[in-house]
């Protein structure tokens, strides 16, 4: 097997994990998430508690479950949002050109300077703390990184000759993005947007460790994390495990865009000058 | 019966840069191939975009038959697109690496309107056919093929819808030697067998002599030298024509 | 004596056969040329000679530059003779300088490798300059690449290639991305040049009419493999082989097209 292919099954395997860890939640946990009958902290492995317990006795084990599934909806959706979002207006831009242009241009290096967290943070603050404030807020602030990449590679395609044929061919501006833009940038977007859903989730996480995401017990790891601080000697599992878990998926979605970018660049095939 | 024409047209990029193309006049006359000559930064590429439709002018005129060519005026602009068609320069560049061949010469056809279905599809495979490439081509990418197959479907797209002006830009610079022979030697079957004229932008003057009876020389945005191709090549009058000429290097 | 001599060399890249058994030799002041299309090997010969394979790509056989064997060679060894033994000058002049560097500097590096220090290499850098008829010298040393022209360029090529004082010139295809006007300078100039300093000279292009100007014995290589080869006299005039005929004749063709124009 070639390395690179080695890259990509493994990153589809670990996220695939997680991603099913996931769904799992959704029909089943080993314990009721508000059922606190377990006594405080008990050690991992007592009585059909796989980690233990937290510090008002719910099973640790389910609420890791429910942080897979947020930690997948906060990637999935903060990506999602980031590439409509993103896409529209980064090809928007690809087409401005003169002043305009370089308005845009400024602007979105403006937005992406600009920390994410601190973005987020902003955003979220405003509002009750939930999960879509939370993902909406990221998805947005990472829109500005994928509008940029989208309208380099944009520029770029409307530039050639196979746009400038297309154009005489009497295809118009929608025509040639739907069918000549997008065709041509999607591997190098996916790519960076594979990238973008660890960075999703570690902002998710850290938000939530901050406190600005939903409390337990529909907590995601980060804020297990947080909640597992005061009691980390006693109970490390608390701590440990959360911290495990976000280290898999990151790593897995990494993995997996290396392994495309490998799989789809057109660039990596070398020529030969005879 | 004049199918194209500029009329004292000037291509400014900005206000202090000079001009790319400065008071260019001349006329695409019905059966009359033209050759555009020149070196790089002569302007060649601005009378091409121009002719093309692809840009205006910052003065003077584009004219489409009688009429100035509205850019936005999609009537117009339909019917011209259909008169007017190109050949580019790279056959590596101007086939979309990501479409297979039956989408890229089908492509004049459906974006003008013209057919859809199988009369796209007949229509396609007939154009295939009079550039000499086989019927299955149409699935495969344009990888696939060699850089005289790939400026064939080049022509190919070109010739789908019927124009009545064939532009081409540098048509086989970017081949090989005996591949040239027999891409000139198509377009040149192409040209004669329908109601097709050829308006060619080159700076190979070998080319130039095969293909077209009437030639314009460019010198930095300005016509410099116009006329029958045997006059301007034979007895040049323009110094930098005579320049040009005598650079030509021939076989001892 | 010899400067270059090839015999049996082989490149190959993983079961495909790119030069095949490629064989001749140069002495002082001659000149050959490597005449083909694309696919043909000419350009990796030339890469091969100065030990530039790209990677993935292997090279048997031998290759002696100056004395020095390149096939199987150490980067130390092909660094010490490359410049000295042998020089290239590339088709594309946009690619060949390094678009962050001043020309000045470009040309200095080589010269400052024969060993010459300060007022000594502003001298060299000035002859060289004025050698390849870039008369503005100090305004062309300062500029940056991007701000000449083509040909311009291509001449601040060939002096950084002459700046090692090389006793072989490799040129891959020096004009073909240029004008023609240009062309015809820029071949009397790389005519001019070996003639003066009596360095060998390998010349690749596709252009047989090109080839003639400069050089007067050529390989007509094919796919690899060496199809015909002699005095470009007698190429024109006798081809043996089909291929070579045809070549010949593809030019031809478009040469009668224009002197029929020219006396109509």
């Amino acid at each position: 097997m070639t390395r690179r292919a080695v890259t990509l099954r493994v990153g589809i395997a670990l996220t695939a994990l997680i991603a099913l860890i996931a769904l799992v939640s959704l029909v089943w946990l080993p314990h009721g998430v508000s059922d606190t009958s377990g006594g405080r902290l008990a050690p991992p492995g007592t009585d059909g508690y796989l980690f233990g317990t937290d510090r008002l006795g719910r099973d640790l084990a389910s609420q890791f479950m429910i942080g897979a599934r947020i930690a997948m909806v906060t990637g999935i959706g903060a990506v999602a949002i980031a590439a409509v979002v993103g896409v529209v207006c980064g090809i928007v831009a690809a087409f401005a050109e003169g002043w305009f242009d370089d308005t845009l241009a400024g602007l979105l290096d403006v937005l992406i300077a600009f920390p994410t967290l601190l973005l987020a943070m902003l955003i979220v603050a405003a509002q009750p703390a939930s999960i879509w404030t939370a993902v909406l807020a990221i998805g947005l602030a990472q829109s500005a990184i994928i509008a940029r990449l989208t309208r380099i590679l944009a520029k770029r395609v409307l530039q050639s000759s196979f746009v400038a044929a297309a154009r005489t061919s009497g295809t118009g501006s929608f025509g040639i993005v739907v069918g000549h833009v997008l065709p041509n940038i999607w591997t190098t977007l996916a790519v960076s947007l594979a990238l973008q859903f660890g960075l999703a989730v570690l902002a998710e996480a850290s938000l939530s460790y901050l406190g600005l995401g939903a409390p337990p017990p529909n907590a995601s790891w980060g804020r297990l994390l947080q909640e597992a601080q005061q009691t980390v000697l006693v109970a490390p599992m608390g701590a440990i495990v959360p911290g495990l878990l976000i280290v898999v998926l990151v790593i897995g979605v990494n993995l997996i865009a290396d392994g495309l970018r490998e799989k789809l660049d057109p660039t990596a095939r070398g020529r030969i000058i005879a | 019966m004049t199918l194209l024409s500029l009329d004292d047209a000037t291509v400014a990029y900005g206000r202090d840069a000079p001009a790319a193309l400065a008071n260019a006049s001349l006329r695409v006359n019905a059966g009359e191939n033209l050759a555009i000559v020149g070196e790089s930064g002569a302007g060649k590429s601005t009378i091409l975009n121009l002719l093309l439709g692809l840009r205006a002018p910052t003065s003077g005129r584009v004219l489409y038959g009688d009429r100035p060519l509205a850019r936005r005026d999609r009537t117009m602009m339909r019917a011209f697109r259909r008169d007017v068609q190109c050949v580019f320069q790279d056959p590596y560049a101007s086939l979309d690496p990501r479409r297979r061949v039956a989408a890229i010469v089908g492509e004049p056809i459906r974006s003008l309107g013209i057919a859809r279905g199988a009369a796209l599809a007949e229509r396609v495979t007939t154009a295939l056919e009079r550039v000499g490439l086989p019927a299955d081509a149409t699935t495969r990418f344009p990888h696939e093929f060699s850089g005289g197959q790939r400026q064939r479907i080049a022509i190919a797209r070109a010739i789908v819808c019927e124009p009545r002006v064939l532009l081409a830009d540098e048509p086989v610079s970017a081949l090989d030697v005996t591949t040239r022979v027999k891409v000139v030697d198509l377009i040149s079957e192409l040209v004669a067998s329908s109601d097709m004229t050829l308006v060619m932008v080159s700076h190979d003057i070998g080319v130039v002599a095969e293909l077209c009876e009437q030639t314009i020389v460019l010198e930095r945005g300005s016509i410099v030298e116009r006329g029958a191709t045997s006059d301007v090549l034979g007895a040049p009058r323009h110094p930098y024509t005579r320049k040009l000429m005598s650079a030509v290097p021939r076989l001892p | 004596m010899t400067l270059l001599a090839l015999d049996g060399l082989t490149v190959r890249a993983g079961d495909a056969v790119l030069v095949d058994d490629l064989s001749f030799s140069l002495d002082e002041g001659e000149r050959i040329g490597l005449i083909g299309e694309s696919g043909s090997g000419k350009s990796l010969t030339a890469l091969a000679i100065l030990g530039l394979l790209p990677a993935g790509l292997a090279a048997t056989g031998s290759i002696r530059l100056d004395g020095t064997e390149v096939v199987g060679a150490r980067e130390r060894t092909l660094n010490r003779i490359r410049g000295r033994a042998a020089a290239p000058v590339f088709q594309e002049p946009r690619t060949a300088l390094d678009p962050l560097m001043r020309i000045g500097k470009q040309i200095a590096e080589p010269i400052r490798r024969r060993g010459l220090r300060g007022g000594a290499i502003d001298q060299a850098m000035r002859r060289l300059l004025a050698q390849v008829a870039l008369d503005d010298g100090s305004r062309i040393a300062r500029a940056f690449p991007h701000e000449l022209s083509g040909g311009q360029r291509q001449r601040v090529a060939i002096a950084i290639a002459l700046a090692a004082e090389p006793k072989v010139l490799l040129a891959d295809e020096p004009t073909t991305a240029l004008d023609v006007s240009v062309q015809a300078e820029i071949l009397a100039l790389l005519d001019e040049i070996a003639a003066a300093r009596r360095m060998a000279v390998v010349f690749v292009s596709h252009d047989l009419a090109v080839v003639s100007r400069v050089a007067s014995r050529a390989l007509v290589m094919r796919r690899g493999q060496v199809v015909e080869h002699g005095g470009i006299q007698a190429l024109l005039a006798s081809p043996q082989h089909d291929y070579t005929a045809g070549l010949i004749a593809s030019a031809r063709r478009f040469e009668n097209a224009l002197e029929r124009q020219m006396r109509s």
